[in-house]
């Protein structure tokens, strides 16, 4: 009985996630190493995942001017969810030399 | 005064570039190992008499941006010597870089406020503009060990970096 409860209940939380999320957002990976984003230009849709993983023993950032700023600590990774349309270029604020681009579809 | 420091930095790396030419007085890859290590601990040294001295904000994140960078290239450079069993050697360039930066530090502990940052800022632009000289002139090309001539490659791209940033911030104080 207790099993086929949890099994329902089950069955009924994964239809409500199939329901609620109709399109998977991407994850889609940037890697860093010897200071260059690499793809360092990419495509994604708003509400897709972006995932920078650091490989250098220097910390870094994907700034935006004016605009967002996420910190990528030395051999670690950072994520941000994209939220707005549109093509930015972005870079790194202690390595002004690194640059990246995003476009970002609906 | 700044200008004098940076034409006498320039002068001693042409001095360094000058044998060039001759194959014999290319820095061997001990003597290049010593002057890259010198050049992250005399930006080192720099920084931390910028974050003790300074109260500007940019001012003193960069500083700790050196710190931490030059501190990690370092770091990777020690471990790079220990495994290929390079010992590193004293020679003319670490010295005269090594003089040229306690005058600068001596000259810039004389300095408060906006006068320090300015100055600190402009010789941080001076000084990475000209190791980057060096190391893509003279040090690079040297080398003869792949892994080393890799790491100085790295090392001029994290150095540009700072040479980008440095000019970002001078550009702030103004």
């Amino acid at each position: 009985m207790k099993a086929a409860a949890l099994i329902r209940e089950l069955l009924v939380a994964s239809t409500l996630t199939i329901v609620a999320s109709p399109v998977l957002a991407a994850t889609i990976e940037v890697t860093i190493d010897k200071l260059v984003f690499s793809p360092a230009s990419v495509a994604a849709k708003v509400g897709d995942t972006i995932v920078w993983v650091n490989k250098d023993v220097f910390a870094h950032t994907a700034t935006v001017k004016g605009g967002w700023d996420v910190m990528i600590p030395p051999k670690k990774s950072s994520s941000m969810i994209v939220k707005a349309a549109g093509a930015v270029d972005y870079f790194c604020r202690f390595h002004p030399n690194m640059k990246g681009h995003l476009d970002v579809s609906p | 005064m700044l200008f004098r420091h940076t034409a006498a930095l320039a002068a001693l790396l042409l001095l360094g570039a000058a044998p060039l030419a001759q194959a014999a007085d290319k820095p061997t890859d001990p003597q290049i190992a010593h002057i890259a290590y010198t050049a992250g601990v005399l930006d080192i040294e720099a920084a931390k008499q910028a974050i003790k001295k300074s109260k500007n904000k940019e001012v003193v994140d960069f500083a700790k941006d050196m710190e931490r960078d030059h501190e990690a290239v370092n770091k990777q450079a020690l471990d790079l010597v220990k495994k290929l069993k390079v010992k590193p050697e004293d020679n003319a360039t670490s010295k005269a870089l090594t003089k040229a930066a306690e005058e600068e530090r001596a000259k810039l502990d004389k300095l408060k406020g906006a006068a320090f940052d300015k100055a600190y800022i402009e010789n941080e632009v001076a000084y990475h503009k000209q190791v980057n000289g060096a190391l893509e002139t003279l040090l690079i090309p040297s080398a003869s060990n792949a892994e080393l001539k890799g790491l100085l490659e790295t090392g001029l791209k994290i150095f540009q970096g700072h040479e980008q940033h440095a000019e970002h911030v001078a550009g702030m104080l103004k």
